[in-house]
């Protein structure tokens, strides 16, 4: 057993795990944050991915020994109330069907956004299909999800 | 009225997806529950000589090991396929057993001789690696092809030579009569590969069994609960269905994969009784891969004939279908009359004649993925009407044209009534929208570049809305295909609404509000869907070939007739007025041309007080239709790719994917353009990317996401969708259906387009660069020898 303590949502939690829990399992199961998804044991989908000191990571390849002293945000605490713009984007375009994939699209969402706002480089198209990368979406098509990163980002960059 | 039919309304259920507050099924947690690992078949076919649990049930945390034996002990009742097929020769199909832990045979990589129930997840897991099973090995057999052949491992003793049934429709004698005298015979073996569905949400189930009631609650991922009590009752045994009560939560897809009743479920629910705990069990991706019904592999051959003027005169096909190795719930239905049914596509043909060998082989079961044979009917028919185009040196566009069947209704020569449809237009539409006339000019642009241009089309038609419960009775089909609706208005006047069908991804809580508002002015915030839950909805067929609409919808309409009805007796006897001068707008009950008026909330009031009703009426205000189609319902289109392959690798671009639809009548454009993105992005996965590899013993190859190519934002486009549309008469919205017909339209379209850039028609799906540089090799060997 190992004792993690991290800040999950803003809010401190301290537990004692078995020493092989994965991030995931630590925030779906002890935390019973279930927005946090998983849809593949390859590190493939991005279903799992969350917020680890501002960074998208994909919570089902992080042991939650290794968020120990993290700051990590998951889908339920993205928005301080309501929504976020990037919610607010997806849901304005149509951007998810069963909603499984939706809050890790929503986390590498944002963090794609921030990173090329950051870099001051500008979200193309292609960039956004290109940093979907790691995300999977059986039901849109993807034509939707990259139209509300696009408008989210735009939605971002003014809010 | 901005939120009625036809409205871009976006979508209610959105909130709690994008907020983290889906309630998916291993989101649920019973008290003391339990977790299940199932103990899985290494060998792809094998004699189970011994299972040896003493050491797992002396491990950590193990509450039970349970095997076959036991499970067929207590009277669990084998999984059946639901479809009874009758073969050629008048007898019945040949259905090999299937327990759903598997007694003294394994028949593929994944079938499961014994479930582990332990405390954790990962004490399961630990104690179902220290069962011990001893197996005899025995000669597997992955394709179709090989499973008939002479000498091939027998799989089922009762299906001699692995044939489930030989089956056939149209008339032989006539088509080979009708091709004899063809000005021009095209010739093609079509080959349409295997996939796996990949809802993203992997399967799980949760049952609790509770002694005190002898009742049972199992929450899973299903796309037809109803069903699923049914099936987990009359056939299982696994509780009588008044003592079952099945809940499928929020669904993350189905694709068809979550129709079924598979082992796992009935196996949770019989270990829940056995150990008295809640039991538990979600299967991880590599277990999807191993255990979902696959869809689609189907090997063909087709001949199709052409007089001097071009006109079809007759098609011949064979195929055979690989069923894997049990027959799943819906198994022979797909490559029979989901199938052969449609492969008259848009064209008037007066001779058909197809017969299909449904085939045992050792890999997992096949049943119906998004389409379900009509993508094996609309890939055939459209990839050698295009051959045939090049073969005749005609335009593709102009071929199809000219043989479009133009008046309805249209009997085809299997079986089909085509009722509604505008197939030049859909044509036009497209054609216009992907700028064809430019084509040759765009060609020559990319030549210019050292890159090959290619455009293909793809004319498909389909049968949804199924189906009329006689007819499909008729066919073999073990249940009716009607769907249910109550219509609930509360004494305030917000309605409720309890459907049969189930949304796992396809909005219902949205469009079938908006059918709700449109009928009664009503904001759709005062409007509650409620499904997915056998306690609470009447009943219900659930949700699969594109039936939520013309089905589903259709059985809310009727009952919305019967509600509107009622509440218009209550107001003319209100309002002292005549019934026929009640209107209803606006949320207002209205007699006409007065100023006479009552709330739609003060209505519901009035019903459920019953201070002052019509004589004779009873109070409340509550209906239900149960709707049973009278035909399938047909829609069609148009689908044209344009693809650049680069020449030196082989790596092909989608330019451009435009579709015209005819969906019918449209509730919501945003859903129904989204159903069509995400339809095309799995047909272009078919064709380009996705592919179940197994090897000469039947292990499968492809089973994680590192080995199967699940398309990804970077290998698609964007989509260029337009809907051309005529109404459909079978039903009282005029809906056709829209959830299949990308993934049926596209892949034809996609391997027509690559197959014009390279010069080379011999290419099969995938055609990933390789086999597309493959094939350009070939081309210009053949040329250069030429
Ligand atoms: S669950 Fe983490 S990438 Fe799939
Ligand atoms: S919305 Fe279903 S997987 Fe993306």
């Amino acid at each position: 057993m190992t004792e993690v303590s991290m800040t999950v949502n803003g809010k401190a939690v301290k537990a004692d795990v078995p020493d092989n829990t994965l991030l995931v399992q630590y925030i779906r199961e002890h935390l019973r944050l279930t927005g946090t998804h998983v849809g593949c044991d390859t590190s493939q989908c991005g279903a799992c991915v969350v917020h680890v000191d501002g960074k998208a990571m994909k919570s089902c390849t992080m042991l939650a020994a290794a968020a120990d002293g993290a700051e990590v945000t998951t889908i339920e605490g993205i928005a301080d109330n309501d929504l976020h713009p990037m919610q607010t984007a997806f849901k304005e375009n149509h951007g998810l069907q069963c909603g499984f994939c939706t809050p890790g699209m929503i986390m590498t969402a944002t963090d794609m956004v921030k990173r090329y706002q950051a870099d001051g480089l500008e979200l193309t198209e292609d960039a956004i299909r290109h940093e979907l990368e790691g995300n999977i979406c059986r039901c849109t098509g993807y034509h939707n999800i990259v139209k509300a990163i696009a408008d989210g980002a735009s939605k971002m960059t003014s809010a | 009225m901005t939120e009625g039919i036809g409205a871009r309304v976006l979508r209610k259920e959105d909130k709690r997806f994008l907020m983290g507050k889906g309630r998916y099924t291993d989101d649920i947690v019973e008290p003391n529950q339990a977790y299940a690992a199932f103990v899985r078949s290494p060998y792809a076919h094998a004699e189970v000589k011994s299972i040896d649990a003493s050491a797992a049930e002396g491990m950590d945390g193990v509450v039970a090991v349970l095997n076959g034996e036991q499970l067929t002990g207590d009277g669990i009742g084998n999984i059946i396929c639901g479809w009874a097929v009758t073969q050629k020769d008048g007898s019945g199909m040949n259905m090999g057993a299937w327990s759903a832990l598997a007694t003294n045979k394994v028949r593929y990589v994944g079938d499961a001789v014994a479930v582990v129930i332990a405390d954790s997840i990962e004490q399961a897991r630990n104690a179902a690696e220290a069962v011990e099973v001893d197996y005899k090995i025995l000669p597997a057999v992955a394709q179709s092809v090989d499973a008939l052949a002479s000498g091939a491992p027998e799989i089922h003793e009762n299906a001699p030579g692995n044939v489930v049934f030989d089956w056939e429709i149209g008339e032989l004698a006539p088509t080979d009569a009708a091709l004899e005298g063809a000005a021009h015979i095209t010739e093609m073996e079509i080959t349409n590969n295997r996939l796996a569905p990949n809802p993203m949400e992997p399967r799980s189930a949760i049952a609790t069994f509770n002694a005190a009631e002898d009742h049972y609650t199992l929450y899973t991922t299903s796309q037809n609960p109803h069903v699923a009590r049914l099936v987990l009752s009359a056939f299982y045994q696994v509780a009588p269905e008044h003592k079952l009560r099945v809940i499928a939560p929020d669904v993350g897809g189905g694709f068809g994969s979550k129709i079924y009743i598979y082992p796992e479920e009935i196996t949770c629910l019989w270990a829940s009784m056995k150990t008295n705990r809640s039991v538990k069990w979600t299967s991880d991706r590599t277990e999807a891969f191993l255990t979902d019904a696959h869809g689609r592999d189907h090997v063909s051959t087709a001949k199709i004939g052409f007089d001097k003027d071009h006109k079809i005169v007759g098609l011949k096909v064979n195929t055979k279908a690989n069923l894997g190795a049990y027959m799943s719930l819906f198994s022979s239905a797909v490559p029979t009359y989901l199938y052969a049914t449609l492969l008259s596509g848009q064209y008037n043909i007066s001779n058909i004649y197809c017969d299909v060998q449904a085939v045992y082989t050792n890999t997992v079961p096949v049943d119906a993925y998004r389409g379900a044979g009509r993508p094996e009917a609309c890939y055939l028919l459209e990839r050698i009407m295009e051959t045939a185009a090049r073969e005749l040196g005609v335009s593709p566009a102009e071929l199809r044209r000219k043989n479009f069947v133009t008046s309805f209704p249209h009997e085809t020569p299997v079986i089909m009534t085509y009722d509604s449809g505008d197939f030049a237009t859909n044509q036009e539409q497209a054609m216009t929208a992907a700028d064809f006339d430019g084509f040759e000019a765009r060609r020559a642009e990319a030549a210019s570049r050292g890159k090959l241009r290619g455009i293909g089309f793809s004319n498909y038609i389909e049968a949804c809305g199924i189906a009329p419960s006689a007819a499909v009775g008729s066919l073999g089909a073990g249940v009716g295909l009607w769907e249910s609706a109550e219509v609930r208005v509360n004494p305030v006047g917000t309605i409720e609404v309890l459907t049969g069908s189930h949304s796992h991804g396809q909005g219902h809580e949205t469009t079938f509000t908006q059918v709700v508002a449109e009928r009664f002015g009503l904001p759709t915030e005062n409007i509650q869907i409620v499904h997915g839950d056998t306690d609470k909805v009447q009943f219900g067929m659930g949700t699969y070939g594109s039936r939520s609409g013309a089905v589903g919808m259709s059985a809310i309409f009727k009952a919305l007739d019967k509600v509107e009805a009622k509440a218009k007796k209550i107001a003319a006897h209100v309002l002292e007025a005549s019934e026929d001068d009640i209107v209803i707008e606006g949320g207002e009950v209205k007699v006409a041309g007065t100023d006479k008026t009552m709330g739609w909330h003060e209505v519901g009031l009035a019903a459920y007080t019953g201070h002052n009703l019509p004589e004779g009426m009873e109070p409340g205000l509550k209906e239900t239709s149960f709707y049973d189609p009278t035909n399938f319902t047909f829609p069609a289109g148009c689908y044209i790719c344009e693809v650049e392959v680069d020449p030196d690798t082989g790596v092909t671009d989608i330019i451009q994917f435009v579709a015209s639809d005819d969906f019918g009548t449209i509730i919501n454009p945003m859903i129904v353009e989204g159903q069509v993105h995400g339809g095309i992005a799995q047909g272009i996965g078919q064709a380009m990317l996705e592919n179940v590899v197994y090897d000469d013993d039947a292990q499968q190859l492809s089973a994680s996401y590192m080995d199967y190519a699940m398309p990804r934002a970077d290998d698609l486009p964007n989509y260029s969708v337009h809907h051309a549309s005529t109404e459909c008469p079978g039903n009282p919205l005029g809906m056709k259906g829209c959830g299949e017909a990308g993934a049926i339209g596209s892949p034809p379209a996609v391997i027509n387009a690559i197959t014009d850039a390279i010069g080379n028609n011999d290419l099969s799906m995938p055609a990933t660069p390789s086999k597309v540089w493959a094939a350009l090799q070939a081309a210009s060997a053949k040329q250069a020898a030429e």
